[in-house]
């Protein structure tokens, strides 16, 4: 009961970002970087309901058109993340032992680092800016995505109907295209939503920290970063953007999970 | 003789892992282009002469080719000479050395925290009786879902919020140990810890109370709360216990943001820094010291896995 209330709820919140993040004009049509000095620092209430920020600009406009880049960067370092732990699990679980081993020793040792601790090596190396920030949390995130996908491709390609293929005479490109790949990327798809809502929470993070998108772009780590400094007179422009952010996490993580017992 | 071989692997998977990060982060930090000297000689707007930047060069030996380098690199990662700061000139080894306890105690009360956050939760869910206690636990199963995923940047920002701002309570800013400031850097660095391992503990627990091992409990006569704490909470902490090396790694990410959050100086504070002014010696100090707390952890686990899990041999040849 419980759980099908909490689906509705996420599936409810998924699609509203998906609005955003598609058609931001549908339900904020207003600039979302348009000054208005006259509403600076408005509370939240009526013209402005989610209030306004420190030059006047529409909180409620920002955050709905900060969902593109937010999310954008977020799916962008899943995939990165999902592509790297791909070639990487499909070398381990399908090529020659020695190469499962070297692989599978890299990704324990990658593991000892944690994710933000990985991502700001990388940003350190590549400098700031929102493309370092998706490549760094996309390669950040590759050793978990490799971990499983190798686990699941050594499950598939011990299984008896990989073995029947093989036996049929299928060669080897021919029953991993057929018969490996679909049936290690299904479960992928709700790994992927899962990560989906961690990519945007660590791509947020590193804005926060000033190591991504930058203050005046509406991206919400950006704003959050920017509201810092007002955090003790204009709590609504920390409060929103990171709701925001909460939010989303939230409602794909439970989505996500709830892919994952559907095809389990 | 056992105990011998098992103490050599974990030594050895210690000195691999040493090995790798110092590896990959000397060559990327190199590969990313942009001369250490300019971290050396103050940034890239210091505009120093020629005979500076040789003079950089040669004392911290950036002139010597790239393979020299590395393994003298390499070399005094093996005996804890981690070398200068470019940007600090003092000692890695001091830097660190200054901010690794405050991390750590921040570390290890978000961990024990978390853990009692999410024990109290879990035996709540299990024990619940009744349309209203049955309803109490569905939402507290919400609310670990959002707990789990909650940044910590927000979270820390509304505490500060209601417990700073508003009422007063606890300062917004923290350092050293007083405890007053480090009531909110723990809450804000536990709670999604605690969401995470709570869920973990609350499936395995319900998973053995239907086990025959509890069943049996039971039927010999032991109370329902005798058997859950006996039993069942034996049996349910495993899956947590097994992933809380990969909890206190997520504590080291988690503090970076903390620490900035709440104007802590720290670990994390030192490697965001670093990272900004590409202090090479500093990052690879500060991610060999993560990499290894992860390490120690992890033997911590393996420990107390081979405690509470009879079944686990006492010794992995």
């Amino acid at each position: 009961m419980t759980g099908r209330v909490s689906t509705a709820l996420s599936t409810a919140v998924v699609a509203l970002i998906a609005v955003a993040v598609v058609w931001p004009g549908l339900l904020a049509p207003g600039d979302p970087t348009a000054v208005d000095p006259l509403s600076a620092f408005a509370s939240p209430g009526p013209g402005h309901w989610l209030g306004a920020d420190e030059s006047g600009r529409d909180l409620w406009t920002r955050v709905v058109h900060g969902a593109a880049a937010s999310v954008g960067i977020g799916a962008a370092a899943t995939g990165i993340g999902v592509g790297a732990g791909l070639v990487l699990g499909l070398a381990a679980g399908l090529g020659p032992r020695w190469l499962d081993a070297a692989v599978g020793r890299v990704i324990e040792v990658l593991f000892a680092l944690p994710t933000l601790v990985l991502a700001l090596l990388l940003v350190a190396v590549q400098g700031a800016g929102v493309r370092s920030s998706v490549l760094a949390v996309g390669a950040a995130t590759a050793p978990g995505y490799a971990r499983i996908l190798r686990a699941r491709v050594r499950t598939v390609a011990a299984s008896g109907y990989v073995e029947a293929a093989r036996l049929e005479g299928h060669g080897r490109v021919r029953v991993v295209v057929r018969h490996v790949l679909p049936n290690t990327l299904w479960p992928l798809v709700s790994v992927a939503t899962l990560g989906i809502g961690q990519a945007v929470v660590w791509v947020c993070a590193l804005s926060f920290l000033g190591l991504g998108a930058l203050p005046p772009s509406p991206e919400w780590g950006a704003m959050l970063n920017a509201g810092r400094l007002y955090l003790d007179s204009a709590w609504w422009l920390t409060v929103v953007p990171g709701t925001a952010i909460t939010l989303t996490a939230a409602a794909l993580t439970v989505l996500g999970r709830r892919i994952g017992r559907v095809s389990a | 003789m056992a105990w011998l071989r098992w103490a050599l692997a974990r030594i050895g998977s210690a000195l691999l892992v040493a090995w790798v990060v110092a590896t990959v982060v000397f060559f990327a930090l190199r590969a990313a282009g942009g001369d250490p000297t300019e971290a050396i000689l103050g940034g890239p707007g210091s505009q120093a002469g020629p005979e500076a930047v040789a003079a950089a060069r040669a004392e911290y030996g950036l002139d010597r080719p790239l393979v020299v380098q590395y393994l003298t690199q390499l070399w005094r990662v093996l005996t804890f000479d981690l070398g200068d700061s470019y940007a600090r000139r003092v000692p890695v080894g001091d830097l660190l050395a200054e901010q690794l306890p405050g991390t750590f105690l921040l570390a290890v009360l978000a961990l024990v925290l978390a853990w009692v956050l999410a024990l109290a939760v879990a035996t709540a869910a299990v024990g619940a009786r009744g349309p209203v206690g049955r309803a109490c636990a569905a939402v507290l199963r919400g609310v670990e879902v959002v707990a789990a995923v909650v940044p910590h940047f927000w979270l820390g920002a509304v505490l500060i919020l209601v417990f700073s701002t508003t009422l007063g309570w606890f300062p917004a800013t923290s350092s050293g140990s007083d405890p007053a400031g480090l009531v909110l850097p723990t809450v804000t660095l536990a709670v999604p810890v605690a969401g995470f391992l709570g869920q973990l503990i609350r499936d395995a627990v319900l998973e053995a109370e239907t086990a025959p091992f509890a069943v049996t409990a039971r039927a010999r006569g032991g109370s329902a709360v005798g058997v859950l704490w006996r039993h069942s909470l034996r049996h349910g902490v495993l899956p947590a216990v097994a992933l809380s090396g990969w909890a206190f790694g997520s504590l080291l990410s988690g503090a970076v943001v903390v620490e900035t959050l709440f104007g802590r100086p720290g670990l994390g504070r030192l490697l965001l820094d670093a990272t900004l002014s590409r202090d090479v010696p500093v990052v690879i100090g500060a991610v060999l010291v993560v990499a290894l707390a992860y390490v120690v952890v992890m033997l911590v686990v393996d420990l107390l896995e081979r405690v509470l899990d009879p079944r686990v041999p006492e010794v992995v040849a």
